[in-house]
């Protein structure tokens, strides 16, 4: 591939289909709004922490906003949302695998020994 | 992409696919870092709850004050992507204002972290204490090293960006340091919910 052609493919590359040429995929406007926006779902969680009447739905409350701030700084400040396919196969093939170990061992350790397997 | 954009970007490797070879390598890191962090936070989770000697979890931890800390670095992450926007539009002055706020804000995350260790040691529980307490320092202590190795990484910069040794033609190596600074606060915010909040 020539240099031209491969410097066109990083333009593209560095999300110069939406968001200007250089790289610079949003705003600043938009960047404190997404951090405006993480502090809020992080006030939540800590409040949702000491409401004793929301302890039976605590654990899937905090996994659904704590996954909601992951995936903002995913998307929108490690541009994952602008970028190459190719960089979000590679994080989600690692995030993938590492998921499925930690609920295999926690079903290893946590889930199994609850069955009398030999019986 | 201008034609002075192009060139100065023909330093760059790029792979096959006409991606910056950095990049692509840099995130394929991330890839396995992720596998790292499973292991340790798997570890974590295996051990929960199997301590036979306190002190426990509900113990010890402090909701308070590591919500702060966690406000500080997910406030790093804001610094950090601010910072390489200032370096994209070429302006120095704003690449030292949030390249520096990250290193600041990343030393405070640290103080915050030396300060927990060091309350918890006092309360008596260390490395060696109870299955919480190793599985504990080794989780939060691998990524407050990580956090360490950031702030060192990105004060090199701040210092090539003083001396006029980082233009916009360099903006990618601002972008990989931010794409490391980002990972380690999604670790944290992975963290601070498993370990902190779901006890």
């Amino acid at each position: 591939m020539s240099s031209e052609a491969m410097a066109g493919n990083m333009a593209h590359d560095q999300g110069g289909d939406s968001h200007g040429e250089h790289g610079s995929h949003a705003s600043p406007g938009f960047y404190w709004a997404i951090g405006g926006i993480l502090t809020v779902i992080t006030a939540v969680e800590v409040a949702v922490f000491y409401i004793p009447f929301l302890a039976s739905v605590l654990v899937p409350i905090l996994l659904v906003l704590s996954g909601a701030k992951f995936a903002l700084v995913v998307m929108f400040f490690m541009h994952l949302k602008y970028d190459s396919r190719i960089f979000s196969g590679v994080f989600l093939a690692g995030l993938v695998l590492a998921a499925f170990m930690t609920v295999a061992l926690i079903i290893l350790y946590h889930v199994l020994p609850n069955y009398d397997l030999m019986g | 992409m201008s034609q002075a954009a192009a060139t100065a970007h023909d330093d760059h490797h790029y792979t096959s696919t006409g991606l910056s070879s950095w990049k692509v390598g840099f995130w394929t890191f991330i890839g396995s870092e992720c596998l790292f962090f499973a292991t340790l936070i798997s570890t974590y989770m295996v051990y929960k709850g199997r301590s036979i000697t306190g002190p426990y979890p509900g113990e010890i931890l402090d909701i308070p004050l590591t919500s702060v800390s966690t406000f500080v670095l997910l406030m790093s992450s804001l610094a950090m992507v601010l910072g390489l926007d200032g370096i994209q539009r070429g302006s120095k002055r704003l690449t030292l204002i949030w390249l520096g706020a990250v290193i600041l804000l990343g030393a405070t995350f640290l103080g915050f972290q030396v300060y927990e260790f060091n309350h918890f040691v006092h309360e008596g529980l260390t490395i060696s204490t109870n299955v919480f307490g190793s599985s504990f320092f080794v989780l939060t202590g691998f990524h407050g090293a990580h956090v360490a190795g950031g702030v060192i990484w990105l004060s090199t910069l701040w210092i090539l960006a003083a001396r006029g040794k980082l233009t916009s033609a360099d903006s990618l190596k601002v972008e990989i340091a931010g794409l490391y600074w980002h990972f380690v606060d999604i670790v944290w915010i992975v963290i601070f919910t498993l370990v902190y909040l779901i006890q």
